[in-house]
C-alpha cells in the first residue's frame, strides 16, 4: 500500500513535469517567439535585438527550459515584459485571490451538490429529481459568461443587492473580498454543481440497482439504514475523483468568471497577458494552474486508496 | 457496448437505415425531440439568415443607437445602431462552421489514435497515455489563450486548436472501448481464425465503437461552442464587426442596464442551441446504449 | 396439510407489456409446505421458479405486479403486508441465500460487519454478544479462523466462501424458512458437494423448511424431499423426490430427466423438440402442447388444471396416467465410433508446458524466460483422426489454456505440438500459414459473446467462408443456406442479428461458423456450459451427426463429466495442468482410477435420490501448482507419504492404452 501511495506521487510529479515541458514546446513550437509577439509590428531592429538577449533568445531551446524549469521551483518567475516588474509580485496576490474565489466556491457548491445528487438518485423521476435535474441539465450547459452575465443582470442591475464589478485593489487584503464574491461563488458553483450533481445521481440510481442492495433489503434492512451504510458508501466512491476533475475544470471557468466581474485574480491576469502578448506571464499562469489541478487530482487519488477497500487490500485477495 | 436500436430491428444494413433507425429512436423521447427541433432549427437558421435577414448586420445609424425593441426593430438595436435581431440570427454562423468542422476532425483523430493504443497496448501506449493525461491537466481555456497569444485567432488558428484540443478525452474513451470490445471473444474467434488486422479493425472493432464514436461527437461539438463563444466574449473569438453571440454578450455588458434587450437576445440564442445540442447527445447516448454515467467535463 | 408454513393459492404474477397487456410470468401457481421440508423447486431459465422463491417474501423484481392469488406465511397475506412487517420477516422468519454470493455482499463493508447486521436486525441478543454469535456462525457454515476472516472483505474471499457467509447470514436470524436461489451455481463441482452437504445437515439440526431453486435435478435430488416441477410459469408436477425422479407423471419432467446425460454409460440423451414458450405466449391450451408426446386436441383447447394422482403428486396434465406408459426412447443412432476413427494421429502434444507469466524486469534484462512453475506442464497427448477426445477438470485445470494453445493464440513455453506428423504448431496465429488456421477452428463457451452483435447471421458464416475460399457471390449465399441447414435453423435466420436469436440457436451458428472452413480439428470449449439442459441434449446430438458426416476431429473440454461421457473416445482429466489419468472413456469412467478422477466421479450428482456422492477432498482452492512433485499432492486422500510431495509420478500404464499417473502402483489402486 505504501508503495502505492509513492507510485502515485511520483507520477503526479512526473505529469507535472509534462505539463511545464507542454506549455513550453507549445511556445516553442509556434511560430514566433516572446519578443516577436509583445513587440509586434515593432519586432526589429535594436528594440528586438534587446529583447532577445534579455530572454536568452539565442540559446537551445532546452538549456532555456532547463533554467525556466529550475527558476521556476525557485519562485523566480522572470520579468513581465508589459509591466516591467517581477512576474511573481504581480502573480502572488492574484494567485491568493482566485484561490479565495475557488476555495470559497467549491466549500459551497461541493457539499450541496452532493446533497441534492443523493436526493436525485434516492427520489428518482419524482418531481424533486426532474426539478434539480432539469436545473443541472440547464446549468451545466450554460457558458459561465451567460449564466454570470444573467445573474448579473437581475441581482445587480435589477435588484440591485449586489455589486456587479469588483473595484478593490488586487493586493488588498482578504476579508474586503468578501462582499465582492458572492456573485461570482455562486456562477462557479452552479457551473460545478451541476457537473456533480448528474455524476452522483446516476452513481446513486446504479448502486440501488445493484445485487448487494436488493440482497439487503431482501435481509429485512430498513431504507434508511440501507442507503446509509449499503448505498452511499458505494456510490459516493467514484466522485471522489470526479470533485477533483470538476474543481480543475473549475479552474477554467474562473478565467472567464473574473473577467465578468473584473475581479482581480490569475484568470482575469492571463486573459490581459494574452491580449498582451505577454508570453513569459502566460507560461506561468498556465504552469501555476495546472499544477494546482494536478495536485488535487493526487490527493483525490490517494484519498480512494484510503477509502476503497478493494484498492486497500489489494495484496490479501484469494481468488478462486 | 451494443445499439439497443439497432440490434432490434431487421432490414437492409446500410448506413442510411442504421441513421434514420437512431433518429426514430430518438425522437420518441422527449428530451430527443426538444434536442433535435432546436439543433435543427439553428443549423437552418446559420445557413439561411443571410437570405432572410431585415437588415445589413453592419449598418450603423447613430440615430437609432439603444432603441428597444419596436415594430422596426424586433429585437431593438446596439450600441453602434445595428439590429440586433439580424445580428442574433447571423450570429451563429461562426460558431457552427468552425465548431461542427472541428468536432468532426477531433472525433476521427482521436478516434483513429485510440483505437491504435487499445490495440497495441505496451510500452508506446503507457507512454502516450501518460501525455494525454497531461494535457487533459491543462484547463482548456488556458491551452487555447496559450495558442491565441502566439499565433491570433481567426478559424484558421481555431479550427486545428479546438479539435486537437478536444480530440484528447475522445482518445482515452475510445481506447477503454477498444479494449471492452477486443476482450470479447468473438474477436479472439476472429484472430484464431486468422483474419487480418485490418478485417479485424473494419469488421469485428469499428461497428462495435461506431456508438461511442457518435455519441463523444455530439458532446465534443457540445463543448466547443462553449468554448468558442467563452473566447468571442473574452474577445479572442471571431474580429468585430462579425456578428458573434459571444461577442455580442460582451458588449452588452456595459449598458445591460438601460438596454436588457442588446444581452437578452442573443444569450437566448446560444443556450438553446447548446441545450438543444446537449438534450440531443444525451437522447442519442440513451438511444445507443451507451454508458455515460463516467464522463467527466472536458 | 396442517400448519403449513407457506401457502401459495392460486398465485399469478406479471408484467405490463410495451402494448399495455399483462404478460405472466407465474400462472395460478398452488403450493404449500411445512416445517421441516425442503422443497425443490426445478425448472429451466424462464420457468418462473426464482420469481416464486422471491415472491414467498413478498418480494417482487421491479416492474412485476401481483395478477391474483395469495401468498400466506404462518397464515398471513405477504401482499397486503407494510413495510414495516416485511423488514421483520425477511432475513428473520424466512432468508434468502443469493445465486451469487459475491455480487450479493456489500464491497465496502466487512464480511463480520455484514452478518453481525443481520443479527442485530433480527434477534435481541445485545451489542457485545454479536461478536460471539457471529463466530459462532460461521463455525456452523465450516469456515475456518473465523476471527480473521470476520474483518475481511467479501472480494478478499473465494467463491464457496462468500456462499457459506451469505449462508451464515441467512442462519443468523434464525429464519423458519430458507430460500436458496440456485446457490452453487458458478462453483466446482468438489464445492459444491461440500455445500450441499453442509445444507443437509443444517436442515437436519434446525428442522428449517428450505425451498432450493435450481435447474440442476441432480442437486435437487440430493437435498429435497419433494420436487416442483415449473414449466412457462405453472406448476406442472409435485411429488416426492423420489417419485419424480424415477418415475415423472408429467411428460415435461420425463422429456428433462431423459434428455440429462447420465454417467453410466455413453447414450446421447434425447432432447425436447422446440423451445418453451414466452412469458403470455401460451394459447388456450396447455403450454407443453407443442412438443408432447402425449397431444392430442384436446390439449390445444384446454388447458389442463392441477390434479392430484395415485402416488400423492399433484399433476398438470390431461393424461397423466399414460406417462409412465411411454416407451423408454430409442436412443438416437450413434454411428459405429470404431469405423470412423483412424489410427493416424493427426495432432501430438510432446511435453507441452505453457505459462502465463510474462517476463519481469530483471528476466527481460538477462533475456530470459521467468522462473514459475507453469500453468500447464508434461502434457502429453495423440489425437487420432475423426476421434473425439475429452478434456475434463474444474477451472484451473489448463483445459481451455492447452485448447488456446493448440489454436495459436498463446504460445507455448516448452514442448511441441506436431500437426499430421509434418507441421510444426508452436506459433502464433500471425505466423501460421492460412491453410492450417483453416483445419483448426474454435468454438467458444458463450454464445453471447462469440457472436458479433452487429452482424447478421449471414454476415457471421460469410467471413470464414471469405476468408478461406474463393467464391462468387452466388455460392457463398448456397454455402450459407446449406450450413444452416447441418444445424437445423432455416433459411429464415440468415438477416437476424444475435439478439433475437436463443442461446441454443446462438450456439448452433457458431457450430456452423466453425464448419463453414471444413475443418479437419475443432476445438470446443466448454460450449455446452452456458446452455439449459434440454438444449444442450440437441446441441450434442447434432455434434455427434455431424462428426459422422464430415469425418471431423473434436477436443471437448468441459468440466462436466456426464457430457464428456455422452461424447468422447478418449478422456484425459486434468489437475492445475497435468494430466491424471487418460485412456479410452469407458475405462476412465470405471476403476482403477486416479484418486482425483476418483473424487470428481464421487462428487457427480445425478438425478438419483439414493445416491449419495461421496467427499473425499478438502475444499480448498489451489491456485498454483506446486513446484515439485504430484499436482494432487495437497488434497490427495490417498497420499501416501513424502515421495508424493517430491518426485512426479510415474504413468501406470493399464490396459487398453488406459494410463494413470500416480506413486501407487496399479494394482493397489484397483483394490480400492
Amino acid at each position: 500500500m505504501f508503495i502505492l501511495i509513492i507510485r502515485r506521487v511520483l507520477l503526479g510529479l512526473l505529469t507535472l513535469l509534462l505539463v511545464s515541458g507542454i506549455v513550453f514546446v507549445t511556445v516553442e513550437a509556434l511560430p514566433g517567439d516572446p519578443c516577436t509577439a509583445y513587440l509586434g509590428r515593432m519586432a526589429q531592429g535594436q528594440r528586438l535585438e534587446n529583447c532577445r538577449q534579455n530572454f536568452d533568445l539565442d540559446t537551445p531551446a532546452l538549456t532555456r527550459y532547463i533554467s525556466w524549469a529550475i527558476g521556476t521551483l525557485h519562485g523566480d518567475f522572470g520579468i513581465s515584459l508589459k509591466r516591467n516588474k517581477s512576474i511573481s509580485s504581480i502573480v502572488i496576490p492574484r494567485l491568493r485571490n482566485t484561490l479565495l474565489l475557488g476555495f470559497a466556491a467549491s466549500v459551497i457548491g461541493i457539499p450541496i451538490s452532493i446533497l441534492l445528487g443523493i436526493v436525485a438518485g434516492l427520489w428518482r423521476d419524482r418531481p424533486v429529481d426532474l426539478w434539480v435535474s432539469s436545473t443541472a441539465i440547464f446549468a451545466m450547459t450554460i457558458p459561465e459568461f451567460v449564466s454570470a452575465t444573467l445573474l448579473i443582470l437581475i441581482f445587480s442591475i435589477w435588484l440591485g443587492w449586489f455589486p456587479g464589478i469588483v473595484t478593490t485593489r488586487p493586493d488588498a487584503p482578504l476579508f474586503e473580498f468578501l462582499s465582492d464574491i458572492l456573485l461570482p461563488i455562486i456562477v462557479l458553483a452552479l457551473v460545478m454543481a451541476a457537473h456533480i450533481l448528474r455524476m452522483v445521481r446516476t452513481s446513486v440510481i446504479d448502486v440501488m440497482a445493484s445485487d448487494y442492495v436488493e440482497m439487503a433489503r431482501l435481509k429485512g434492512v430498513p431504507y434508511w439504514r440501507m442507503v446509509f451504510r449499503h448505498v452511499l458508501p458505494n456510490a459516493l466512491l467514484p466522485t471522489i475523483n470526479l470533485v477533483a476533475l470538476t474543481i480543475g475544470w473549475l479552474l477554467g471557468g474562473v478565467v472567464v468568471i473574473e473577467v465578468v466581474f473584473n475581479y482581480p485574480g490569475l484568470g482575469r491576469l492571463m486573459v490581459d497577458a494574452v491580449s498582451d502578448r505577454d508570453l513569459a506571464m502566460v507560461q506561468i499562469i498556465a504552469l501555476i494552474l495546472a499544477a494546482i489541478y494536478v495536485t488535487l487530482n493526487l490527493l483525490a487519488d490517494l484519498l480512494v486508496l484510503f477509502a476503497n477497500p478493494r484498492l486497500r487490500t489489494m495484496r490479501t485477495q484469494v481468488r478462486p | 457496448m451494443t445499439s439497443a436500436i439497432t440490434n432490434k430491428t431487421t432490414g437492409p444494413r446500410n448506413i442510411f437505415f442504421v441513421l434514420l433507425t437512431t433518429l426514430k429512436g430518438m425522437a420518441s423521447r422527449p428530451s430527443g425531440v426538444v434536442g433535435l427541433v432546436l439543433v435543427a432549427f439553428h443549423i437552418v437558421l446559420a445557413i439561411t439568415s443571410p437570405a432572410i435577414v431585415p437588415y445589413d448586420f453592419k449598418e450603423m445609424t447613430v440615430q437609432k443607437i439603444l432603441k428597444a425593441p419596436s415594430a422596426e426593430h424586433w429585437f431593438g438595436t446596439d450600441v453602434l445602431g445595428r439590429d440586433v435581431l439580424t445580428r442574433t440570427m447571423l450570429g451563429g454562423q461562426q460558431a457552427l462552421f468552425v465548431t461542427s468542422i472541428a468536432a468532426v476532425i477531433a472525433v476521427t483523430w482521436g478516434g483513429l489514435l485510440g483505437v491504435l493504443l487499445g490495440l497495441v497496448g505496451g510500452r508506446f501506449d503507457d507512454l502516450l497515455m501518460r501525455v494525454v493525461d497531461a494535457f487533459l491537466a491543462i484547463p482548456w481555456i488556458l491551452f487555447l489563450l496559450l495558442i491565441i497569444a502566439m499565433v491570433g485567432t481567426g478559424s484558421i488558428v481555431l479550427i486545428p486548436t479546438l479539435a486537437f484540443f478536444y480530440g484528447i478525452p475522445v482518445i482515452r474513451i475510445v481506447r477503454a472501448a477498444t479494449h471492452d470490445v477486443v476482450a470479447r471473444d468473438f474477436v479472439t474467434a476472429a484472430r484464431a481464425r486468422g483474419e487480418s488486422r485490418s478485417t479485424l479493425v473494419r469488421r469485428e472493432l469499428f461497428p462495435n465503437i461506431l456508438d461511442v464514436l457518435l455519441v463523444e461527437g455530439a458532446m465534443r461539438w457540445s463543448w466547443m461552442l462553449l468554448s468558442f463563444s467563452s473566447l468571442s466574449f473574452l474577445g479572442f473569438g471571431v474580429t468585430p464587426p462579425t456578428a458573434d453571440w459571444g461577442l455580442m454578450i460582451s458588449d452588452s455588458r456595459a449598458f445591460m442596464s438601460i438596454a436588457p434587450w442588446t444581452a437578452l437576445a442573443p444569450i437566448t440564442a446560444l443556450s438553446s442551441l447548446i441545450i438543444g445540442l446537449n438534450l440531443s447527445a444525451d437522447a442519442l447516448a440513451k438511444t445507443l446504449g451507451v454508458d455515460r454515467a463516467q464522463k467527466a467535463p472536458v | 396439510m396442517d400448519n403449513p408454513l407457506i401457502e401459495i393459492i392460486n398465485l399469478s404474477i406479471g408484467f405490463n407489456s410495451q402494448s399495455g397487456d399483462t404478460l405472466q410470468i407465474l400462472n395460478n401457481i398452488d403450493l404449500s409446505f411445512g416445517r421441516g421440508q425442503t422443497i425443490g423447486l426445478v425448472g429451466e431459465s424462464g420457468s418462473g421458479k426464482s420469481t416464486l422463491a422471491l415472491a414467498m417474501m413478498g418480494y417482487l423484481k421491479t416492474g412485476l405486479r401481483l395478477v391474483e392469488g395469495t401468498l400466506l406465511f404462518h397464515g398471513r397475506d405477504v401482499f397486503s403486508m407494510n413495510g414495516r412487517t416485511l423488514e421483520n420477516i425477511r432475513g428473520g422468519d424466512i432468508a434468502l441465500i443469493p445465486q451469487n454470493a459475491g455480487q450479493s455482499l456489500t464491497p465496502t463493508m466487512r464480511v463480520g460487519n455484514q452478518i453481525a447486521e443481520a443479527v442485530k436486525l433480527h434477534t435481541s441478543l445485545p451489542k457485545d454478544q454479536w461478536r460471539d454469535r457471529v463466530i459462532e456462525l460461521l463455525l456452523q457454515v465450516r469456515l475456518p479462523e473465523p476471527k480473521t476472516l470476520l474483518s475481511r472483505y467479501p472480494h478478499e474471499l473465494s467463491g464457496g466462501q462468500q456462499q457459506r457467509v451469505a449462508i451464515a447470514m441467512a442462519l443468523a436470524g434464525e429464519p423458519d424458512v430458507l430460500l436458496l436461489d440456485e446457490p452453487t451455481t458458478g462453483l466446482d463441482v468438489t464445492t459444491q458437494v461440500h455445500i450441499l452437504e453442509l445444507l443437509r445437515d443444517i436442515a437436519a439440526e434446525t428442522g428449517m423448511a428450505m425451498v432450493y431453486v435450481s435447474h440442476d435435478l441432480g442437486a435437487i435430488s440430493r437435498v429435497s424431499d419433494r420436487v416442483a416441477v415449473m414449466y412457462a410459469g405453472e406448476l406442472v408436477l409435485e411429488g416426492t423426490t423420489r417419485q419424480v425422479m424415477r418415475k415423472p407423471a408429467h411428460p415435461y419432467a420425463r422429456g428433462l430427466l431423459l434428455s440429462i446425460p447420465r454417467l453410466r454409460e455413453a447414450v446421447v440423451p434425447t432432447s425436447m423438440p422446440g423451445r418453451p414458450p414466452p412469458p403470455g405466449g401460451t394459447g388456450p391450451g396447455c403450454a407443453f402442447a407443442d412438443r408432447c408426446p402425449l397431444v392430442e386436441s384436446r390439449c390445444r383447447e384446454e388447458r389442463p388444471e392441477l390434479v392430484p394422482t395415485a402416488n400423492q403428486e399433484t399433476v398438470r396434465c390431461h393424461f397423466h396416467e399414460r406417462v409412465g406408459h411411454l416407451p423408454p426412447p430409442d436412443p438416437p443412432k450413434r454411428p459405429d465410433r470404431q469405423s470412423l476413427i483412424d489410427t493416424d494421429t493427426i495432432l501430438q502434444l510432446d511435453d507441452l508446458a505453457i505459462s502465463y507469466a510474462k517476463p519481469g524486469i530483471f528476466d527481460q534484462i538477462l533475456g530470459r524466460l521467468p522462473r514459475v512453475t507453469p500453468t500447464v506442464d508434461m502434457v502429453d497427448l495423440a489425437v487420432h483422426r475423426g476421434e473425439t477426445i475429452g478434456l475434463v477438470g474444474e477451472s484451473g485445470s489448463g483445459k481451455t489454456t492447452i485448447l488456446r494453445t493448440i489454436a495459436g493464440l498463446w504460445g507455448p513455453q516448452n514442448g511441441t505440438i506436431v500437426y499430421h506428423g509434418s507441421e510444426i504448431l508452436d506459433t502464433l496465429v500471425a505466423v501460421r500459414p492460412k491453410d492450417l488456421l483453416r483445419r483448426i477452428q474454435l468454438i467458444f463457451q458463450n454464445p453471447d459473446a462469440s457472436l458479433n452483435p452487429r452482424h447478421t447471421v449471414a454476415e457471421i458464416l460469410a467471413l470464414p467462408l471469405k476468408l478461406y475460399f474463393d467464391l462468387s457471390d452466388e455460392e457463398l449465399r448456397e454455402r450459407t443456406v446449406a450450413l444452416l441447414e447441418q444445424v437445423r435453423l432455416g433459411k429464415h435466420y440468415l438477416d437476424r442479428l444475435p439478439s433475437q436469436l436463443s442461446g441454443g440457436e446462438k450456439q448452433r451458428v457458431a457450430v456452423a461458423r466453425a464448419f463453414a472452413a471444413e475443418p479437419e480439428l475443432i476445438l470446443c470449449d466448454e460450449i455446452t456450459s452456458a446452455l439449459d439442459v434440454s438444449v444442450q441434449a440437441a446441441l450434442l446430438d447434432l455434434l455427434i451427426n455431424l462428426q459422422a458426416v464430415r469425418e471431423t476431429t473434436y477436443i471437448f473440454v468441459s468440466h462436466d463429466l456426464a457430457v464428456v461421457r455422452v461424447l468422447a473416445d478418449r478422456v484425459a482429466v486434468l489437475y492445475l495442468g497435468r494430466i491424471c489419468e487418460i485412456g479410452p472413456a469407458d475405462r476412465v469412467y470405471t476403476p482403477p482410477f486416479h484418486p482425483y478422477t476418483e473424487i470428481l466421479l464421487g462428487a457427480i450428482l445425478e438425478p438419483d435420490p439414493d445416491a449419495k456422492p461421496t467427499i473425499a477432498a478438502e475444499d480448498i482452492v489451489e491456485l498454483s501448482p506446486p513446484a515439485e512433485g504430484c499436482p494432487f499432492q495437497h488434497r490427495c486422500p490417498r497420499r501416501i507419504g513424502e515421495i508424493c510431495d517430491h518426485e512426479i509420478p510415474p504413468w501406470r500404464p493399464a490396459r487398453a492404452d488406459h494410463s494413470i499417473r500416480c506413486h501407487i502402483s496399479m494394482c493397489d489402486l484397483g483394490a480400492m
